[in-house]
Formats: structure tokens, sequence, C-alpha cells
């Protein structure tokens, strides 16, 4: 018995060790398609990215050809540095630098060495290619902007970062994804899918032919194309109104929530983030704190709403039942609700159109007053309130399909429980809700949105940028009707309310003829601390509009930072673009051309000076762009005097 | 002269088969060394010019060892034994540290390593002990010291440290079984490895559980040995210790590359770059070779020197890739009929002394070949032990070499034995 235990021990490991070779060789066919197997070389075929129209089918993003440099640190073999570095513009460090990289990431692996060059760069260092043996060019394609503005929209494409490699097995060393904007939210159906294919090599690396005939090969699909539901002709508009200012523009159509433009300002060419510069050009743009042309401030920066809330509070109060079309208010330049709320309306008798048209805030104060003492329990009526307000979509993120977006502010019964410690919450606490002063914040998505639901007479679809996916249909969510909680019947006297604001109110200096808009200016305090002492500084200017009063096409909010009140800056950009999206031309040409050449540089100067606690005296004069066409304008007439 | 006869006494087979292996082996290296320009096979710059050196200096050791007196191995025994106990105890004064272990000698361009002289060594004395008229291995006393014999070389070789190493003494267990030690030594050996990887795959609660139940069973249905509760009780309590305990000593006693080997093993989540990388890579180069291999001289995988160390610990993934499955199994062939050929000689000795010798050497040999192997395609934890006759080094070629012929030769001399 004993003899036979190591015999039978041998015989049986012989078996096992045979049986798992045999699985491993004949069996197993994933380790010989492993990327670390040398035998077996993966080719991609890197499919074409997607283009971008606008609404209208303009092209916007197209595809241009870019060459990178990669390069197998190990194949290298005793290249000529010097001439490497000239011919690619490089310096020695970076040779040095880059190659180490390479080098820690897999000696036996492609990397690459130098991104994006363009056609030109890369017909010079084809012609001597075959002289660095180790380094070989990979074509890829880069994003072709047709247009100037969009950039907040679009988004860029770079080169994916060690993280998302490690955490998404599509992508390798040197691939390109999309970042922020659509290229970001649609980058699975803009990029497609890019194709493998297995060759066979020999020892000396030299290619022999397919691994079996091709049989784990697979074919590149193409990259979606997509249409976007902006208007270019609007957007480009928009972007030029907001030249030398800072704020948002969002446009919204209420009958479909498509978003028709989305501006923020200030901004940048989106061809800035292609090519060789992109990685510079990005850090100076991320490092610019003080104007933030990455922010979106259409999407992402939120305020408080001012006057353009008086909308919902009217609207709040008509469905409550607390106050009807012949309830009436009195102002006295403000009212006391508890406290001494001012008014610039300049009448006195009120009732709901004549305080919307002249904005009056003790009207809007009364009607909110009564909103919140409708019920005994304050909590509840403050949640009552709060819940009619989301109805419009504000308090919450609206599911629009941009990568970033602000939730904004709605109170509820909670946020005061914590500031006054569960006691009962008085409208006087809380009066300046009722003008968009109090803690609500929205930003200009919202706004546009809430405008587009009363140019619906209570309804809106979550705001979309994609219009069309070729080949796909569009996502559900952005089909189907959020109805707000008040009744239709109570839309028409607002909306009444809102077109005399053009005709004897706020904005009647901006009427066009021939076009009824409904607006409502707004304008919004603010101030900022620094260094332990608040400083108030001018109030950001507003205006909400949607056109034609009947049957709109057009839902708008401009947002204006620092623009002193809503009919300088805000009214007057909206009217505009209103007016070329209706009309498709503008007949106030004076007001173009105001609007065009302004400038609030100087303000947001004096803000700079305030954060960075610079005396004025001590400040260095910036050249904005009007300082340099003042120079321009200097030197040619001393060229002509001479 | 006893030694007149030794060309018609020695076993041809065996020697045909070692001669086999150290051809293929030398084969094996050449293509796993091959520089990019090809130099004459005998250029001792090169890796295969030194293992043809090596070889070719085996030649005098096997001729004296053929030609030394038989009786001397075994009358000297103590004497290599305590020799190799002083050299191994002499390590921690003017040994060689590499990568971590201090288990080498050096003498100017020579390096030698006492445990492989150990081995020899400890086989002789065991074999020796174990051969005496007066030894019964029954009895609790000799246990000890044939366990003694075998544990000493292993407590000096696991402070070097160098678990390989020690690992290939304890595989003497099968010897000693042979002999007759209690199968309860070797059951409870199996036991205890079997129960370490399980605790370490397995909640300990679950093991503990199965095990009561086993035992419960057993006490049941047992008919032959006595029944006692309390020694049921006892080899339980030890069994739940045990278990328990080698999740303690996982995490305290183990070294952390020995833990990501024993990781690798169990296929707990490792990066493919550091801790897996040799596994992986050893995996691929004897996966790609395929049925028949992609030739002699054309692994890709080889020439792409993918796999570290390939011409030592490695270089049986040279075999896989460039001679397939059927190169593969060929030389598997050629070590396990090696293996049963010893047996067979050892259980025809005359003497107790050569036969357990020559268990000895088989269960080396087969120890080696077997963790070498089963490390690379993912059977057993990653553990530095040469393949016989293939691996390249001299101190490791001229050991495994000497430790044959020793037994070559005491198989010869049997018709002298009477």
């Amino acid at each position: 018995m004993r003899k036979i235990i190591l015999p039978s021990v041998i015989i049986l490991s012989a078996i096992v060790l045979i049986a798992k070779i045999f699985y491993l060789q004949v069996i197993d066919e994933t380790l010989k398609l492993k990327a670390e197997n040398n035998a077996i070389k993966k080719v991609f075929d890197f499919p074409e990215r997607g283009y971008i129209y606008d609404r209208n089918g303009k092209l916007l993003v197209a595809n241009q050809p870019s060459y990178d440099i990669m390069v197998i640190p190990r194949e290298i073999k005793n290249i000529d540095t010097t001439e490497f570095c000239k011919l690619l513009n490089i310096t020695k460090d970076y040779f040095i630098n880059k190659l180490e990289k390479a080098n820690v990431y897999s000696p036996r692996l492609p990397s690459v060495f130098l991104a994006q060059l363009n056609k030109a760069e890369y017909a010079a260092f084809q012609e001597k290619e075959r002289k660095f043996e180790g380094f070989y060019t990979q074509k890829r394609a880069l994003r072709d902007y047709q247009v100037k503005d969009c950039a907040n929209i679009f988004g860029f494409i770079t080169q994916v970062n060690e993280a998302i490699i490690e955490k998404n097995p599509y992508y390798n060393p040197g691939d390109l994804i999309g970042k922020q904007g659509v290229e970001q939210q649609y980058e699975e159906i803009l990029r497609g899918v890019k194709g493998v294919k297995y060759l066979l090599r020999d020892k000396h690396n030299k290619i022999i032919g397919p691994y079996k005939d091709g049989a784990f090969d697979t074919i590149a699909q193409q990259g979606k194309d997509l249409t976007l539901t902006i208007d270019h002709e609007l957007q480009k508009y928009g972007t030029e109104l907001m030249v030398n200012k800072r704020g948002g523009i969002v446009a919204i159509e209420p009958k479909t929530g498509e978003i028709l433009a989305l501006v923020s300002a200030p901004t940048y060419d989106p061809s800035l983030l292609v090519g060789r510069q992109r990685s510079k050009n990005y850090t100076a743009l991320y490092n610019d704190s003080i104007s933030k042309p990455l922010y979106d401030r259409g999407l992402q920066a939120t305020y408080p709403p001012g006057s353009p809330f008086k909308i919902i509070t009217g609207l709040i109060g008509l469905q409550e039942e607390v106050i009807d079309l012949n309830s009436t208010f009195y102002c006295n330049g403000g009212a006391n609700f508890g406290r001494f709320m001012k008014c610039h309306c300049g009448l006195h008798t009120l009732q709901l159109n004549n305080g919307t048209y002249k904005s009056c805030n003790s009207y809007f104060g009364n009607a909110y007053k009564r909103t919140i003492e409708k019920y005994k329990d304050s909590y509840f009526s403050v949640d009552n309130w709060a819940n009619h307000v989301k109805s419009f979509g504000l308090g919450q993120f609206l599911g629009t399909d941009m990568p970033i977006g602000a939730k904004g502010l709605v109170p509820t019964s909670k946020t005061y429980e914590r500031m006054y410690n569960g006691a009962p919450i008085r409208s006087s606490y809380i009066i300046s809700n009722s003008i968009g002063q109090g803690e609500v914040l929205t930003s200009p998505l919202q706004l546009a949105n809430m405008m587009a639901a009363v140019a619906n007479r209570g309804y809106y679809y979550t705001p979309h940028i994609v219009k069309k996916i070729k080949g796909q249909a569009l996502d559900k969510k952005y089909t189907t009707k959020h109805y707000t909680t008040i009744a239709k019947e109570h839309f028409p006297a607002m909306i009444q309310g809102l077109a005399d604001v053009y005709n004897v109110g706020t904005a009647s200096t901006l009427k066009v003829e021939g076009l009824e808009i409904c607006g409502k200016t707004g304008t919004a305090e603010n101030k900022i601390r620094v260094a332990g002492k608040t400083y108030q500084l001018k109030d950001h200017s507003i205006f909400v509009a949607f056109a034609p009063k009947e049957n709109p096409t057009i839902a708008i909010a401009v947002f204006i930072e620092n623009g002193y009140w809503g009919s300088r800056w805000a009214g007057p950009i909206a009217t505009l673009l209103v007016e070329k999206y209706v009309n498709g031309k503008i007949s106030r040409k004076d007001l173009e051309t105001r609007m065009l050449n302004g400038s609030i540089e100087d303000e947001y100067e004096k803000i700079e000076n305030i954060i960075f606690q610079r005396t004025p005296e001590r400040k260095i004069k910036k050249d904005t762009i009007s300082n340099i066409k003042n120079k321009i304008g200097e030197a040619r007439k001393e060229e002509e005097n001479a | 002269m006893k030694n007149q006869n030794i060309g018609n006494s020695i076993d041809w087979l065996t020697i045909l088969l070692y001669t086999l292996l150290v051809i293929m082996g030398w084969m094996t290296i050449y293509s796993a060394s091959l520089p990019i320009e090809e130099t004459s096979i005998f250029d001792i710059s090169q890796i295969y010019g030194r293992q043809f050196l090596f070889i070719g200096l085996a030649i005098p050791l096997i001729l004296v060892v053929l030609f030394t007196d038989a009786k001397i191995f075994e009358r000297l025994s103590f004497v290599f034994y305590g020799l190799g106990i002083i050299l191994l105890l002499g390590l921690f004064v003017f040994g060689v540290t590499k990568k971590g272990q201090t288990n080498w000698y050096q003498f100017g361009g020579f390096g030698f390593q006492p445990s492989e002289f150990v081995k020899i060594a400890t086989a002789l004395l065991l074999a020796k002990y174990l051969s005496f008229s007066q030894v019964n291995i029954q009895k609790f006393k000799h246990q000890i010291v044939s366990l003694g014999i075998v544990i000493l070389p292993v407590f000096l070789i696991l402070l070097q440290p160098d678990a390989g190493s020690a690992m290939i003494f304890l595989s003497l267990i099968f010897v000693l079984n042979r002999e007759g030690l209690p199968s309860w030594y070797f059951i409870s050996g199996i036991l205890a490895i079997v129960l370490f990887f399980a605790s370490l795959l397995i909640q300990p609660i679950f093991i503990i559980s199965a095990v009561l139940i086993f035992m419960i069973i057993h006490y049941l249905f047992n008919k032959k040995i006595s029944r006692n509760p309390i020694i049921y009780s006892l080899i339980f309590g030890i069994i739940a210790s045990y278990t328990y305990s080698v999740s303690y000593v996982y995490d305290s006693v183990l070294e952390p590359h020995q833990k990501d080997r024993i990781n690798v093993l169990l296929g707990n989540d490792v990066d493919l770059k550091r801790e897996g990388y040799n596994l992986n890579q050893s995996m691929i180069a004897i996966g790609s070779g395929g049925l028949t291999g992609k030739g002699y001289l054309e692994g890709t995988q080889t020439k792409g020197g993918f796999v570290p160390e390939q011409h030592t610990d490695y270089i049986f993934t040279t075999v896989g890739e460039e001679w397939g499955f059927i190169g593969s199994f060929v030389v598997i062939l050629l070590f396990t009929l090696l293996f049963l050929r010893i047996l067979y000689l050892a259980e025809n000795q005359k003497t107790k002394f050569s036969r357990i010798y020559g268990y000895c050497v088989a269960t080396y040999l087969f120890t080696h070949f077997f963790v070498n192997i089963a490390m690379l395609i993912k059977l057993f934890p990653t553990i530095g032990v040469p393949l016989p006759f293939f691996s390249y080094g001299g101190s490791s070629l001229w050991s495994f070499t000497i430790l044959l012929f020793i037994f070559i030769k005491l198989d010869a001399n049997k018709v002298n034995e009477w």
C-alpha cells in the first residue's frame, strides 16, 4: 500500500499538469488575444466622430485629420535626438521627460509622444519617419469648428487620462474623449465604436498576416451625427450682444422645450481647444478665475431672480384665491410689512395689471403676505407656496441634456425651521421672497423655462439641446409635458400685464412695432464679502420675455451681471433677440448699436479692485477692447497728422 | 576491483533520460537567451555559453561520483550532514544577500548555495539513520529523530529566508511515510495544507461546521477504532484553532510578497503590472504556444523578453511557447518516466540505505519539477525553485547531477551487496 503512494502522486500530478497545459494551449483562446501578447498586434480603426449641426441644418462642427507621434520605448534605436527635436520643434527636456513617462507606462506598449500635429508638421516628420525607429504616427480626427461661438455648448475633446483608462476598458492611451457640453453628454453616440484588427507577428515584430483569418476582428462603427436645437443665427447674435458684458442668455421654444440659444459671456473661440496649443490655452482659460470663461453662466450661475419672480407670486395668489383681478392694494413709495419695503412704481392704487407692468413691490408684497397667511399653520403655507414655485421647475435640476447645471434654491418650511429655530414663520420675515430678493435663487435656464411655462399657459417640456440623433429616437423625457400647479384660466390676466410692460410699463422704451412681446424687467441686489467687509455692488440686470403673445415661439431669460437695472442692459438685449428670432430682422437699429458697442468692463474692474483689495490709484489700466480701439484710433490720427 | 564492471551494471535508461533532459534544457536556454547578434555557442559571455560549460564540467563530476567507493557515501553521511549544517550557520556571517535571501557564498567568480549540498546530505543521513537495524520508525523516539534530521535544515533555511528550498525538504514526508511512519503524520500534513487554502477562500466558520459534521458522522459509523469522545473533541479543537489561526498567520506572519503570491493563485484582484505580472506573462507565453508551438527559436514572447528570469525558474515557458503542447507533453513525460524509473530501482535495492536514498532522490526531483511547472500555470503559488536539469545555473545543475548519480552508483553497486 505505502509503496504505491508516491508513484500514484507522481502520475496524478503529471496528468493534472498536462491537463491544465492542454487547456491553456489548445482550448483557451483568451490568453492569445491579450494585449501583452507580443505575437499579436492589435490595430485600431478609429471611426470618425459624428458631426454637429444646428436646428436649421447648418454645419457647426466637423472633423480634421491630425497625427499623433507614438513611441514604443523598447524599439527605439540610436536616433539622432537633436535632429528629431528640431524637426518636431520640441526641447530636449521634453524628449527625455516624455520618454521616461512612456517607459514607466510600459516599455513595450505604445504611448503618445507628441499629440495632435497638423498636416504640415506631419508631412515634415513623415519624410524622415523611417530614420526614427520606435516612433510612428497614428492618425486621429480632431474637431474642426465651423463657428467661433457655442464653445460652452460643444465642450471639447481631449486625450483620456489614466483614471478614465482604468475605469473604462474601451479607452487606450492617446484616445480622445468628449469633455463638457454635448461632446461629453453624447460621447458614446458621437464617438462610435472603434474597430480592432488582430495581426500576427513573427519574432522580429514583422506582420505576417491576420490572426486566425480575422475571426476575432471587429469593424468600426461610425459616430452618429447630432442635430442641436440651437438656432445658430440667434446664438451668434446673442454672443455678439454679450461682448464686454458678463452673464447668460437662455432662449427656449415653449412648444417643445428646445433650447434655441444658450449664451454665456465671456466666452472663447472653441478652436482654441484644438491642436497642440490646447493644453496651454485650456490652462489659461481655467486659471482666469475672475471672468471664468469656462463657467457656463446660462446653466450654472444662480442669482436672486428679482422682479420676474413677481409673475410667480401673482399667479400663486390667483390660484390660492387670496387675490383676484379686482383686489386693490395701495403703495406710498412702498408699504409697511412690519418693516418698510420701498417701491419705485410711482402709482398709488394698484391692481394686478398695473402692479405687474409697473413692477410694484407693495402690490406683490401684499399678495404674498396673503398667500403665507392663508393657513393658520405657517409651515404648511410656506410649503404650499414652495410646491407651486417648484412646479415651474425652479429649485431643482431640470434634467437638461447637458452635463452641468444648477439646482437653484426654493426655500421650504425646513429652511426656515432651521433659521428661526422652529418658531412660526411670519410673512414679514420672508416678505422679500415676494419680489425675488429673499432666499430664492434661479439660474437663467430655470428663468427661461419658467417663462416657457407661462407662455404655454401652464406647462413646460424639459429643456433640451439635442433635436435629432441620426437613426435614433429622442429620449421620452423630452416629449413629456410637465404641468404647473396653476390653473390655465389664471394665466391670461398675468400675460396681459406682461404685454403691458412693453406697452406702458417698465419696458415701454423697448417697444417693437408690430410685435406683441410679453416681458418683465428685473433688478437684483448683490453684495460680496471681502476680508470681513461687505460691499454693495451694482445690481444685476435681468429680463425675461416671450413672444408673440398669442402662439409664442420663443421664451427668453437674459441675465447681465452688474448691469444696473433691468431695462438698461438685459431688457434691450432680450428684445433684440426676440425680434431677431420672430421677425428675422431688427427695426431698432439705435438700440442694436448701443448694445453691440456697450461695455460694462469698467464696472467689473471696480469689483476686481475690491476683490484684490487694490486702491484705484495703484490700479493698472487693463487693455480692454475699447482701449485698444482707442489706441489704434489715436495711432491712425498721428499717422495722418504726420 | 569492484568498479571494473561499472559499465555493465549502471542503469543506462536513467542516464539516457538524464541526458535527454539536460540536452533539451540547454537547447531551451539557448533559445531563451539568444541575443540578436548570434555568436558561438561556446561564448561564455552568453548565458547559453556558460551553461554549456557547466554541462561540460558535470561530466568529470559524474565520473568522480561513479568511481568513488559506494560505501563512502553511507559512512560519511554524518560528516556531510554536519558540514552542511555548519555551512548553513556560516551563512549568517559570510553569506551573500540576493533578492532579500541570504543563501549564497561567493568565492571570487564562483557562487555556492549550501542548501543544495544540504539536500544531498540530509537524504544520505536520513537513509543512514533509518537503515540502522535498531531503529524502528514505529517508536516515537525514532520518529522524533528522523523528523529532526529533516526539520533542522528547514529551520535554518527558513531564517534565510528561502521558503522554496524549505518546502523541498518537507516533501521528504513521502519517504518517511514509505518507510512506515504512522499514516496520521502524512494525513495531517496534507490536511494542514488543504485547510490553509480553504480558510483563505471560505469563511472559517463554514469549514469548522463541515469538519464538525464530518466528525459526528465518523463517530456514529466508526466501528474499528475506539470511540473516545475526548480524542474526537481534542482533534476538533486542534482543527478549529488551526483554521482560525491561518488568517492570523496570513495577516501577521507572511511577508507582503508571499501574500501577493497566494492572492495571485486564489485569483484575487491583483495588479497585472506588479505582483501579477510574472504569472500573467508566463501564462501568455505558454498559452500562445498552441498545439504545436511556434517553432524552435521562433517564440515571440521569448524573443520579446516578456517573461522575467526566463532562463532560470521560468524556463518551461519557452518549452510551452516554442514546442507547444506536444513539446510540453514530451518533457513532462520524460520527467515522469525518470521519477518512476528511480522509484522502480529503489524498490529493487538490496539494502535499506540505497532504497531510502533512491526514494529521497525521486521525491526531491519530483517536488522541484511539480512546484516549478505548477506555479507557471497558476496551480501553485509562485515559489522560486529551479526545474531540475533545465534551469540555468551551475550550482543547481551539478547538485541535481550529483544527487542522481550517487543513486546510480549505489544502484550499480547492488551486485556487490550481499
